[in-house]
């Protein structure tokens, strides 16, 4: 069983939102100096997903990543975890796609690959999420879609999906080849171990851009022209909060209760 | 993109009634459509669709197209992106509104990818632009750190999806007048790839999340699922429910239906307690619409106090049990 996953290098969205910074001027976010970048959180569910398969049922796992050439790290985590290729599309023509662009340079990779039983990506990216890229790259590959999966059992050429409702889960089959959405509800993904790592140290991980995978310029182009960033801002938010103490936290505890009885 | 006119509402039926969602985005269709000069049609699905187009009407529907194909009474992904995808090429609307509901999560990228539009997921604020007449959505990012206001310039139609209680419900006039159009397009049965096997509903102890008074969540820093019961016993106190972040339902100390945040639920109570959560704001945008906030955390540096109206400082476990003491016996009083 061949199974590419999409994964995305953003931005570490566990710093502390006090160091959050933008510049509205070039509308993008400035990350802060001296934290590096991570694999986004929906996509490494992702990639767990690949690897409970592969477990499993044996196989491959590609991964790719539209990035800059540092994404070759999460390439390399990716590996550790289990992946046994992958690929950074990584060019000056890939600079701020958008959800449609994305997809677009994706399913070109992809086409290059070829010979898969299943795509998997992360529901939306931890930076921008705008949740998209892969029911659109579903679309341009002509494959059935599963979005929102919180497991994923493949048996005889069928998928069996489960997937999160706001208060509950349905499952669904779906035949192969297929692309399905994963949410973290997949749950925890596993810690790289001692082989994985080895083989992703020594790794080749090449970099693949525009040209390599047949992207046409004009195709790109009128992707990159579906939605328009026009401003980026950071809401003031001003809460002064009230500490409530007291001699012992019996005490204090025993204030806040009296406070919050006055308030409901 | 000159034919591309009006505004359409993707209504949806929960419970045989027109969906909350579906009455609020009425309201703000209409609101658009206003500003447009153009008008506002709904699209409703499924058997009880023609029953409910008179009341779609009096929240404001020009016109209502409705899809009365049994094979619509449950969602089935392939079947409603094939019929609203035809129906918006032959209706043309400039502008599609979307519930950001179990439906609606799915179906708008997918409507999206077909018609090659363009789409706001998770939009709190829309607008049309005065001088451009573009819809402007306004959607968080990077976790709800920050907000972007996006348009679609060139293509058609503009999308987006909105979660409930953003908008206020349309004003009801059972007066009003409109059409019913019913559509009678027969779904391709190729196309329908994948399908539904069985729904699982969860039972909801005591009153569900987005309708709670009050809520207590958890974080990280509650440790373990046994630690949870002390919040399941505060939130009966007090009649309300327990939520959590993302990291503790990861953990599985709580079902993922309780998670409070960017990629679960959007709470608004009279009061939020949050306990031992750090405040990462895809946590935090899941629960700013809550009047007062209540911070329990042992470290003073924690985001959570940026935006709680009262805070205690201290190891949960040691204010929990006297604070819930304190209720029961400032409650019995009453």
């Amino acid at each position: 069983m061949h199974t590419i996953v999409c994964v995305k290098q953003v931005p570490d969205p566990e710093i502390p939102p006090a160091k959050f910074k933008i510049d509205p001027e070039s509308k993008k976010v400035i990350p802060p100096p001296g934290v590096p970048p991570v694999i986004s959180v929906y996509d490494e569910r992702a990639l767990e997903a690949a690897c409970r398969l592969k477990d499993k049922h044996k196989g491959k796992i590609t991964v790719i990543s539209l990035g800059s050439e540092k994404a070759t790290d999460v390439v390399r985590h990716a590996i550790s975890m289990g992946a046994d290729d992958g690929y950074v599309l990584s060019d000056g023509a890939f600079e701020n796609l958008d959800s449609f662009a994305t997809a677009y340079v994706l399913g070109k990779a992809i086409e290059k690959i070829g010979g898969y039983d299943l795509i998997l990506c992360g529901r939306q990216a931890a930076d921008w999420g705008a949740g998209q890229v892969g029911s659109i790259l579903a679309e341009i590959l002509g494959l059935p879609v599963v979005s929102l999966a919180c497991d994923v059992q493949a048996e005889d050429k069928k998928l069996r999906v489960k997937r999160i409702l706001k208060d509950g889960f349905e499952v669904v089959e779906a035949p192969m080849p297929a692309l399905i959405t994963v949410s973290s509800e997949i749950g925890l993904p596993r810690l790289p171990a001692g082989m994985g790592l080895m083989l992703a140290r020594r790794k080749q991980i090449p970099i693949w851009k525009a040209k390599d995978i047949g992207v046409d310029p004009l195709e790109l182009d009128k992707s990159k022209a579906h939605t328009e960033i026009t401003e980026i801002f950071i809401p003031k938010r001003e809460t002064q909060c009230e500490r409530i103490t007291g001699a012992t936290p019996s005490e204090a505890a025993a204030n806040l209760a009296l406070k919050i009885v006055k308030l409901i | 993109m000159d034919q591309q006119k009006g505004v359409m509402v993707l209504g949806e039926i929960s419970d045989g009634k027109l969906a909350t969602i579906t009455t609020e985005l009425l309201g703000i269709g209409k609101k658009l459509a206003n500003e447009l000069g153009e008008d506002l049609s709904a699209l409703l699905m499924g058997g009880k669709a023609r029953g409910l187009a008179q009341e779609a009407i009096a929240y404001g529907a020009e016109k209502v197209y409705i899809a009365e194909d049994s094979l619509f009474d449950d969602y089935n992904s392939d079947a409603y992106t094939q019929f609203v995808a035809n129906l918006c090429q032959k209706v043309s609307p400039s502008i599609l509104l979307i519930g950001h509901t179990d439906i609606g999560c799915d179906l708008a990228p997918r409507l999206n990818g077909r018609l090659r539009g363009g789409l706001a997921m998770d939009a709190m604020e829309l607008s049309i632009d005065p001088s451009t007449k573009l819809l402007v959505s306004t959607r968080p990012i990077f976790g709800g750190n920050a907000y972007a206001k996006v348009v679609s310039r060139t293509v058609r139609p503009q999308m987006a999806t909105v979660r409930t209680k953003v908008f206020p419900p349309a004003e009801r006039d059972e007066s009003r007048q409109g059409q019913i159009i019913p559509i009678e397009e027969k779904i391709d049965p190729s196309a329908i790839k994948v399908n539904v096997i069985e729904r699982l509903k969860e039972e909801v102890e005591g009153v569900k999340l987005e309708d709670a008074e009050v809520v207590v969540s958890g974080g990280h820093g509650i440790g373990s699922a046994q630690n949870f019961e002390m919040l399941w016993e505060l939130a009966r106190l007090l009649g309300g429910t327990v939520g959590a972040t993302r990291r503790a339902c990861d953990e599985g100390w709580v079902p993922a239906t309780r998670q409070v945040g960017q990629s679960g639920k959007v709470v608004s109570p009279k009061l939020y307690i949050a306990v031992a959560l750090s405040g990462a704001m895809s946590h935090i945008v899941g629960c700013l619409g809550s009047k007062w906030i209540v911070a329990i955390n042992k470290d003073p540096e924690a985001n959570i106090f940026n935006i709680a109206h009262f805070g205690i400082v201290a190891d949960y476990k040691e204010i929990l049990p006297p604070l819930i003491a304190k209720f029961k016996e400032l409650l019995s009083a009453k």
